[in-house]
């Protein structure tokens, strides 16, 4: 039979690496065939080829057996392939409908028939069992919805392969179910679909085919009953994991970070809580939970409205950024490109800016100083880059990451918040993020790790506080023995 | 090395070309005068073996240019010990007088030593005839020579005057772009702090008797209070968030608005001799000191955008204002600075150009702003923030300066240069663009 897809031979390179090479990859209709590896193996590339957002070098694509040329996103749409990608292409002030039709209006003469728009994309909604209104604007809506919407925007299109790019990174438990749900009806709709995920679980639920790609190059592709989890990692990986989670011997001291009656609106509810030195707290709940507002509040990104917090015993008045870093405390946002790096700026730049006060002598940074800090820190994370004048826009996201633990490091911050740290991190990188937490916490320092990954929770935390609306609903302090069921009880209560 | 200078300063490049345009369509027949001209002949007079015998009379006219001929030849002369030399400045009928007393007393010559202009005189160029007893005279005069008006060294040293005020305004103009904002005010500024400062010289510091001494404090005042109106407007837009563009449209009103109520709509004329120094001084290898000013603040600049925590800053700030903000960068006080430095830097340029004209008038400066924008644009920055360098702005400048500069020697009238200098404006962002998408 003759796949619906037949990627033969891609191949791309970029100034200096190599992103691709001689990548093969058929996908049948009906089919879900899930695409996994390592950040920086190649599996963006390969789905932004598809999609016609870049051109490869080398190879060919087919459709139903017939070559077709896909130089632009056009292209790609033409012969029925819809790209869905990590960041949503929604127009944020227009409707769902609008923009479900956005670029191929139902008008005539200019004058658009909005009824016959929006009894279409209700269909469409209703044929992934989305429930919502389709005169909502997109900025109103939560991910789990925009994301319903560019599928059915992807579905009004008549797609046959549709490419999803780590389409659970943003959603809660029940919203992952909810898509698999949709995935299942989109593949009895004889749909082909490929699917990226960092997540495990989720891949053996619902893939047909798995596909792991390492270094640019196709390592195998397995049904999926022909492989294990322990397997999938080696392969991915190219060595053997013995653990997901490294090993670590516990001890704690003396409270670093008290925080009492921290409040801000009704996102922040009365939180107290406090970190003892050496010590992982896991901060966990929903989505919308007031996880990362409280983390915002401790680093001073918002203003509480009333609340105190101590550092090593001695109360800070934290009312800026700024003043959290000189208190010793840092925070690691969840979303490091808007919040986390300067794009257009270099690597070295990028590691600087938090730490200009030990880098810079009356106003003079200390450029010889500043790079033999960098490449101190390059060589214990593995930072990879041609050379540190490079712009970070054009590093991997595991490097990006990287480079934003390096700034904070160089910042030697007390008490450390990480938000969200592997979330689109593949699993060798989750690894070494762990293993770097645990050292700093064995340094002494405080942290505190926001992660809505129940695993990664039980298998790192010391001791979880589980958020509910804005407050904190309950604390786990005997790790060992909770379970996942044990948390979400107090998530959802 | 090359590739870097190419993608990074591109527009040099546009201002190599169009310096070479310019001088290829300004070619032209050059006399030299004063001391270039002396230089020339007393090169040509020291290749004569026998010069300390002959005897030679310099001719001259009474001009300033042909006088510092005559004593800057005569001095050189001097040094190789040659003194058989007579000097006649004036008109063609000194010259005559001259002549007639050196064959009345029977003495011979064997050189007339003319200038550019001298040496088309009937007395000079008829000599042997009308003078027979003299002997044979050779007649000596600078040689004109072939060179572009346009890379005369006056002509540039003029382009970098004129252009000097914009250039130093588009500092700040750049600073403040890179951080994200734009400020229309500088326009206004200029003319504010150009009012301020001659109606504070007339009215307290003495007028057209001021001393140097009263004089400065009340151009640092004009340029303090340009400081405080950028720091308003920074205030205004990071306290409450209102893009910059409006809040400088309105500063812009207001400083024009103003400087209109202090000189009641007149030019400010009652300013000391001394008040032109900036301006119209040339004091360091007759460079224009206003130029001179230019490049010392391009030079700081530079260091300051490349070197110090704030440039690092501005331009974190405007790459990316909550992951700066988020990195403990302080940006509401950046983001004031950046308009501080160009409010400061706009009074420093109303100084300047209230300093060449010698008065102050609240008709200065307007349409600078659009002018300092375009030299930042052209220079490479981008109107997005986060992007640009402060060398790209000068040569942007230079560029702007360069096109008007080379339109005027070719004698195109006032408005077809606006066209012209628009749609190289266009073309140059154009070629910026492509250039761009080449190197990635």
């Amino acid at each position: 039979m003759t796949p619906l897809l037949h990627m033969h031979g891609i191949s791309k390179s970029y100034p200096g690496v190599s992103a691709l090479r001689e990548v093969e990859l058929s996908l049948h209709a009906g089919e879900v065939l899930c695409l996994m590896g390592e950040n920086g193996a190649g599996k963006s590339t390969l789905i932004k080829i598809l999609g016609g957002a870049v051109v490869p070098d080398a190879g060919r694509i087919a459709i139903d057996g017939r070559e077709i040329t896909v130089q632009s996103p056009t292209d790609a749409r033409r012969a029925g392939i819809g790209v869905i990608y990590q960041e949503f292409n929604l127009i944020h002030g227009l409707s769902a409908a609008e923009n479900i039709f956005l670029g191929r209006e139902r008008a005539a003469y200019g004058w658009i028939d909005g009824r016959a728009e929006r009894r279409l994309a209700n269909d469409l909604l209703k044929r992934i069992g989305a429930s919502f209104d389709c005169q909502l604007r997109c900025k109103n809506m939560t991910v789990a919805q925009q994301q319903s919407v560019e599928i059915a925007k992807a579905l009004g299109e008549q797609v046959r392969i549709l490419v999803m790019d780590e389409p659970t990174a943003a959603l809660t438990g029940q919203e992952v179910d909810k898509l698999i749900q949709i995935i299942e009806e989109l593949r009895s709709q004889e749909i082909g679909i490929i699917y990226i995920s960092h997540r495990l679980d989720e891949v053996f639920r619902i893939a047909d085919r798995i596909m792991v790609l390492r270094d640019g190059k196709l390592v195998a592709t397995l049904p999926r009953a022909n492989v294990s989890r322990g397997k999938l990692i080696e392969l991915m990986v190219g060595r053997e994991l013995a653990n997901e989670f490294p090993q670590r011997s516990r001890s704690c001291g003396e409270p670093r970070l008290v925080v009492s009656g921290l409040v801000r609106g009704d996102a922040v509810r009365n939180v107290s809580l406090s970190i003892r030195r050496g010590e992982i707290l896991a901060v966990t709940g929903l989505v919308g939970a007031g996880r990362t507002e409280l983390a915002r509040l401790i680093f001073g990104a918002d203003r509480a409205d009333s609340g105190s917090i101590a550092v090593d015993g001695r109360e800070k008045v934290i009312r800026s950024p700024r003043q959290a870093i000189a208190a010793g405390i840092c925070l690691l946002t969840e979303d490091r490109k808007q919040q986390g790096l300067v794009l257009g700026m270099s690597v070295l730049d990028n590691f600087g800016l938090p730490n200009m006060r030990d880098l810079s002598t009356a106003g003079w940074v200390r450029q010889s100083q500043l790079r033999h800090r960098f490449s101190a820190f390059q060589k214990q994370l593995n930072i990879r880059t041609p050379n540190d004048r490079q712009r970070v826009r054009h590093l991997s996201g595991g490097n990006q990451q990287k480079v934003v633990l390096a700034k904070w490091l160089m910042s030697n911050s007390q008490v450390i918040i990480f938000d969200e740290p592997t979330r689109g991190v593949d699993v060798g990188a989750k690894f070494e993020i762990y293993q770097l937490m645990f050292q700093l916490a064995d340094q002494g320092k405080a942290i505190m790790m926001i992660s809505s990954e129940l695993p990664e929770v039980l298998g790192i935390a010391d001791r979880i506080l589980v958020m509910h609306e804005g407050r904190i609903s309950g604390e786990i302090t005997d790790v060992a023995h909770a379970t996942q069921h044990d948390i979400l009880q107090l998530a959802v209560r | 090395m090359w590739r870097r200078l190419l993608t990074e300063y591109g527009m040099l490049l546009v201002l190599i070309l169009l310096g070479a345009l310019f001088s290829a369509l300004t070619w032209a027949e050059q006399q030299p005068t004063g001391l270039a001209a002396s230089r020339q002949v007393a090169r040509r007079l020291l290749a004569d073996p026998n010069l300390s015998s002959k005897k030679m009379l310099i001719v001259v006219r009474a001009h300033p240019d042909d006088e510092t001929y005559a004593s800057d030849l005569v001095n050189q002369l001097a040094e190789v010990q040659v003194s058989l030399v007579q000097t006649v400045v004036g008109q063609p009928a000194d010259a005559r007088q001259k002549l007639e007393q050196l064959v009345a007393s029977e003495q011979t010559l064997d050189r007339i030593i003319c200038s550019g202009s001298s040496v088309d005189w009937g007395i000079v160029a008829n000599v042997a005839t009308l003078f027979p007893k003299l002997g044979r005279v050779e007649i000596l005069a600078p040689q004109s020579y072939r060179w572009p008006n346009f890379l005369k060294r006056d002509n540039l040293l003029n382009i970098a005057n004129q252009i000097s005020v914009i250039a130093m305004v588009a500092i700040g103009m750049t600073m403040v772009i890179i951080a994200g904002g734009i400020d229309l005010s500088v326009g206004s500024l200029i003319a504010l702090s150009a009012v301020v400062a001659a109606r504070l010289i007339r009215d307290f510091a003495g007028a057209e008797q001021a001393s140097v001494w009263a004089t400065v404090p009340c151009c640092a005042v004009a340029i303090a209070g340009c400081g405080l109106a950028g720091v308003t407007t920074g205030v205004l837009t990071t306290a409450f968030r209102v893009p910059s563009f409006i809040v400088t449209l309105a500063m812009m009103l207001v400083a024009s608005g103003t400087a209109y109520i202090l000189a009641a709509g007149q030019s400010i004329n009652q300013v000391p001799e001394t008040f032109v120094w900036l301006g119209r001084g040339a004091d360091l290898l007759n460079v224009p000191n206003s130029v001179v000013l230019m490049l010392v603040l391009y030079c700081i600049a530079h260091v300051v955008m490349s070197c110090t925590t704030l440039g690092r800053y501005l331009y974190a700030v405007g790459g990316n204002a909550e992951a700066a903000r988020l990195s403990g960068v302080p940006t509401d006080r950046v983001i004031i600075l950046s308009f501080a430095i160009s409010g400061m830097l706009a009074g420093l340029g109303g100084i300047v150009l209230a300093s060449q004209l010698k008065s102050g008038s609240p008709t200065y400066g307007q349409m600078y702003e659009l002018y300092t924008i375009a030299a930042v644009v052209v220079g490479g920055t981008s109107l997005a923030g986060g992007e640009g360098k402060i060398l790209g702005t000068l040569i942007g400048a230079l560029i702007i300066a360069v096109i008007q500069n080379g339109m005027n020697l070719m004698g195109i009238e006032s408005y077809t240069q606006k066209v012209v200098l628009g749609a190289v404006i266009l073309s140059a962002v154009i070629v910026d663009r492509i250039r761009h998408r080449i190197s990635q």
